[in-house]
């Protein structure tokens, strides 16, 4: 319990500040921020195409954390071992999720048993086998899952987002 | 898939985008929200100097931001007629959430109206009368003229027995002081209609006279309590699913100061998963009681704890009633009460019977005693009590909830820092009306006299039977042919004068045909039996005022327009009383039309000021903006300085009132044990397989209605759950997701299977009050003693209907509860 507290005042006070959360594997392009008098904007944000891994570099049933569209975005890369909608890959199992809870910003943890994202925050759970749904919980959207796409190398790149990221009024920056 | 909006930015908002305060009006517990609107065609900028929060939106923002809002926060709506931006998010500075939303509160602004975005298109915008076989819009005055002319027909000075009245009594929504005081104005000043019931209940009633009779008014307490108390006794409540940032805000920090928790509930709930990680496993206690024992369990844990003497003497001494019986056992008060001794008499249970009756163990039982009552080193132990609905419309409500409020005056527990004994609320409260008293106790049993087919005229204000009352089955049959002889009527009329068409209905409703006018602000399941339906508003599309389950009243302002030209409930009831005026005068009762003068209310402030302020003079629109979100907690002793002064306790100075003894001394309430008391419950529980336990969640809740509409909502539960053990499942042949059937003698409704392992065998919980499955159709009719439903208490079978439906497929039927890190 005492670990589980003490990991969530950490979290309060320290995540989201960016940095360090890219590990192995993923080269993260970091997006500028937009210029305001930059060329007339979009109907949708232009979305980085990242490379975020490799189809090797994953386990199944073990995240791999990754970020994206930038540094300060953190997020896994999940092999499910079976087919789901919305997976990526020649198994149709590899998803992409922002591991950032969606109503108000703490870090979600992975519970491998029942392949579940956990909040400590106030006890939101979502289930990336069914596209990041809300099983229970405070957030008003759905765990924001990454549009994949995998290239003849096995070179898994991230294109797009469904949902608005936590913390950000435009997904990209 | 699941639902994802594909939104992937949002509008800034501007500097000098204006701001309003907002309570949450969904749930009781109020939390504090600012509602931010700019003209459409602006924006603001990433810069700090460009946008409302003085921030660097260029940056991805911490946790616990107030510079962030999400896509269900967001919407264009009308105000004074033109397109705004409009962001309704959470406030920081509001003691009650401290800037925490929840699923629902967080989706106020994706739940207003709008024409540019299509959200909440069900929203009624003109009146509707039946006409050439289905409902037409028209103007007010047409409508209100028809509802004045019929209802005239069937009232006179002397009796008003035939006009049947459904009127919600709750705060937030629609309701608030302003509207309660509109419709209590119109039915019981200028009449006197003894046939009313109210939004949840098939009578108009307390859902606590107990409590009141005993001299406690029940909402007591102040939301700090929970962090200065030693222990948590929640009782028949779920309060992470149905108060949500009470429970977070308030119980989780309780528990992280140390406070131990108790939870009396037949089911093991998602709250109790919680208070788990946040207290401890060792600190929490869960009496999974046999449903409907909760009395045996509160009697024996009284006679426990008196005979052990971790009792209040100097308290029950000065603060309760001396003496023997205050107030004898009759038909209006189901239990005699008095004093403390005559309730430790008649109470008595030991603690093998006790536990024998709960099915809960002896040490569990003593456990419970002495989280609650035993001294800590020397000192009285403080304990806060909660309960909601699972005893309120559960066995024998009033001893029950008569049982729990001992616990609490024995203990000393009621005024104190830490204590209180309290319902947690559904709606907010906003009841501010003239005396009901002639509707008399206990009160007639309106939706019975119904089905028996009495009443002429019915006028329903935001209530939906169909949904939400009990014997449903049998009510919505009979509602359905009534009304239906009065629409034939209509349609044969039609091209006829109005008088011609007033005097079809007329007959129409005297072969025992219904006359039904609706009030609501969609177009609800008993609004399809309707003759008349009148657009009403919500919290936000007019000024509100409410107060919450601390009593802390606030004023919600308006922020936007109301859809086409829908009004206020009380600027209705207003128009009723004018045509009713007019239409009695024009039959020659001028004495009878007097009585409905007064309505000249031209903004729902005007019936404030007409009602609650005259009441409350200290109490005005103008103060209340001036205290925000905080806004004071009733009742309002004074203004200094600026700011109302409230109250943060009932009862600090030992004085009990809400019974309105002259001595101000509390009592006890000396109700026994008695089993089952609701008619009908024995033989339903001996003849049925399943305990169909049932009640609301955090996603599907007050805000249902609109909820129906809402695509994040609907795309996670399509249908209603119902959760069943695995083992029952599968000895069913049932699936995860699919339809089944539950059934009975009394009726008949559909759910969808939620395998839920915590789940008893032969115990099910099924969401109360969908629109896609009624649990009220196999709820029999048999009340609690002064016609409180008992809605908890239900036995039926279950079988398979249908495979998971094409909107089931996607869905996640994984456990509710939160895990930690491993
Ligand atoms: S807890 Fe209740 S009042 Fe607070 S935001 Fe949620 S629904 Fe609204
Ligand atoms: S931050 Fe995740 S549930 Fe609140």
């Amino acid at each position: 319990m005492k670990r589980c507290r003490h990991m969530v005042d950490v979290g309060r006070r320290q995540f989201l500040r960016g940095a360090g959360l890219a590990t192995a594997g993923a080269a993260v392009a970091t997006a500028l921020p937009s210029q305001p008098q930059a060329a007339p904007s979009l109907a949708r944000v232009d979305y980085p195409s990242t490379r975020l891994a490799n189809v090797k570099d994953l386990k199944v049933n073990e995240p791999f954390e990754v970020a994206y569209p930038d540094a300060d975005a953190p997020g896994v890369l999940l092999k499910l071992g079976k087919r789901v909608e919305g997976g990526a890959g020649p198994d149709g199992d590899i998803v992409g999720f922002s591991t950032i809870c969606p109503h108000k910003g703490f870090p979600l943890h992975y519970n491998a048993e029942d392949r579940t994202f956990n909040c400590p925050g106030h006890y939101s759970r979502f289930d990336p086998e069914a596209g990041g749904l809300q099983i229970w919980g405070q957030a008003t959207q759905n765990l924001p899952q990454y549009t994949l796409r995998i290239d003849s190398k096995g070179d898994i790149y991230a294109e797009g987002l469904d949902e608005l990221l936590y913390g950000r009024l435009s997904n990209v920056l | 898939m699941a639902y994802k909006r594909n939104i992937d930015r949002l509008p800034i908002i501007p500097k000098d985008a204006k701001k309003h305060i907002v309570t949450c009006h969904y749930c009781i517990v109020g939390c504090g929200y600012h509602a931010y609107t700019w003209p459409v065609n602006k924006q603001g900028g990433t810069a700090p100097s460009q946008n409302a929060f003085g921030a660097d939106l260029s940056k991805q923002q911490e946790s616990e931001t107030e510079a962030w809002y999400s896509p269900s926060m967001y919407n264009i709506v009308k105000q004074n007629g033109e397109d705004v931006h409009l962001v309704i998010k959470p406030d920081k500075g509001c003691s009650v959430n401290s800037g925490l939303g929840s699923v629902r509160g967080a989706r106020m602004a994706e739940n207003r109206r709008s024409d540019v975005t299509g959200t909440q298109q069900q929203r009624l915008t003109d009146p509707l009368v039946w006409r050439y076989g289905t409902w037409q819009p028209t103007s007010w005055d047409d409508a209100l003229s028809l509802v004045a002319e019929v209802t005239a027909r069937f009232i006179d000075k002397d009796n008003e027995d035939d006009l049947f009245v459904s009127m919600f009594d709750h705060g937030g929504s629609a309701g608030g002081y302003e509207n309660t005081w509109g419709t209590g104005k119109l039915y019981f000043h200028s009449m006197k209609v003894k046939h009313c019931r109210i939004h949840n209940r098939p009578a108009y009633n307390s859902e606590v006279h107990s409590s009141r009779d005993m001299g406690l008014d029940e909402l007591n307490y102040a939301y700090e309590d929970y962090g200065l108390t030693d222990t948590i006794f929640l009782v028949g409540a779920n309060p992470l699913e149905t108060q949500t940032n009470l429970f977070l805000n308030h119980m989780v920090p309780g528990m992280r100061k140390g406070a131990k928790v108790v939870v009396v509930d037949p089911r093991r709930t998602v709250t109790i998963n919680a208070c788990e990680d946040a207290a401890g496993k060792e600190n929490v206690l869960h009496l999974a009681i046999n449903s409907g024992t909760d009395l045996a369990l509160f009697n024996t844990l009284f006679t426990y704890i008196a005979d052990k003497g971790w009792i209040d003497k100097e308290f029950i001494k000065n603060s309760t009633f001396q003496g023997d019986v205050a107030q004898p056992e009759n038909e209006a008060y189901p239990a005699a009460l008095g004093s403390f001794e005559l309730a430790r008499k008649a109470c008595r249970m030991s603690v093998a019977e006790g536990a024998k009756i709960c099915g809960v163990s002896e040490a569990d039982i003593i456990k419970a005693a002495e989280w609650i009552a035993k001294p800590i080193n020397g000192r009285r132990r403080k304990c806060v009590t909660a309960y909601e609905k699972g005893i309120i419309w559960g066995n024998d409500n009033y001893r029950t909830i008569g049982a729990l409020v001992n616990i609490a005056l024995a203990t000393g527990n009621v005024g104190r820092e830490g204590g209180g004994v309290c319902r947690l609320g559904g709606h907010q409260e906003g009841y501010y009306r003239p005396s009901d008293a002639h509707v008399g106790r206990p009160a007639p049993y309106v939706d019975d006299l119904i089905i028996k087919g009495k009443g002429k005229v019915h006028h329903v204000w935001a209530c939906d039977h169909y949904k939400t009352t009990l014997n449903a089955t049998e009510f919505k049959r009979v509602y359905n042919r009534r009304t239906n002889m009065v629409k034939e009527a209509m349609d044969a009329a039609a091209g006829g004068t109005r008088e011609d068409l007033v005097n079809a209905i007329v007959e129409a409703v005297n072969k025992g045909g219904l006359f039904s006018v609706q009030v609501d602000i969609i177009h609800s399941q008993i609004g399809q039996a309707a003759h008349v339906i009148l657009p009403a508003v919500e919290s936000g599309e007019m000024n509100l005022t409410s107060m919450n389950g601390e009593r802390r009243l606030r004023l919600t302002e308006k922020y936007m327009d109301p859809p086409g030209t829908a009004k206020p409930d009380c600027l209705i009831a207003a128009g009723i009383a004018q045509h009713l005026e007019r239409v009695l005068r024009k039959m020659g009762k001028n004495d009878y039309a007097d009585q409905f003068k007064g309505y000249v209310w031209k903004t729902e402030e005007d019936a404030f000021k007409d009602g609650y302020q005259k009441g409350n003079p200290e109490v005005t629109y103008e103060r209340l903006r001036a205290m925000g979100n905080n806004g004071v907690q009733e009742p309002v002793v004074g203004y200094k300085d600026g700011k109302l002064i409230g109250t943060k306790r009932l009862y600090a100075d030992g004085k009990f009132t809400r019974h309105g003894r002259k001595d101000k001394k509390a009592l006890f309430c000396a109700g026994a044990w008695r089993g089952l008391e609701a008619p009908g419950k024995k033989e339903q529980k001996a003849a049925h397989k399943f305990l169909i336990n049932n009640g609301r969640s955090n996603i599907n809740w007050q805000n249902w209605f609109l909820d129906q509409e809402n695509e994040f909502v609907s795309d996670r539960y399509p249908y209603p759950f119902i959760e069943m053990n695995p083992d029952d499942m599968a000895s069913l042949g049932i699936k995860a997701g699919d339809l089944v059937e539950v059934y009975n003698d009394s009726g008949a409704t559909q759910a969808m299977a939620y395998p839920t392992p915590t789940a008893k065998k032969g115990e099910t919980f099924m969401l109360f009050a969908s629109p896609k499955g009624t649990q009220g159709n196999v709820i029999n009719g048999g009340t609690n003693t002064l016609i409180l439903p008992n809605y908890k208490q239900t036995w039926a079978n279950i079988r398979k209907l249908a495979d998971a439906p094409g909107a089931v497929a996607h869905l996640s039927f994984k456990s509710k509860e939160y895990t930690p890190p491993a």
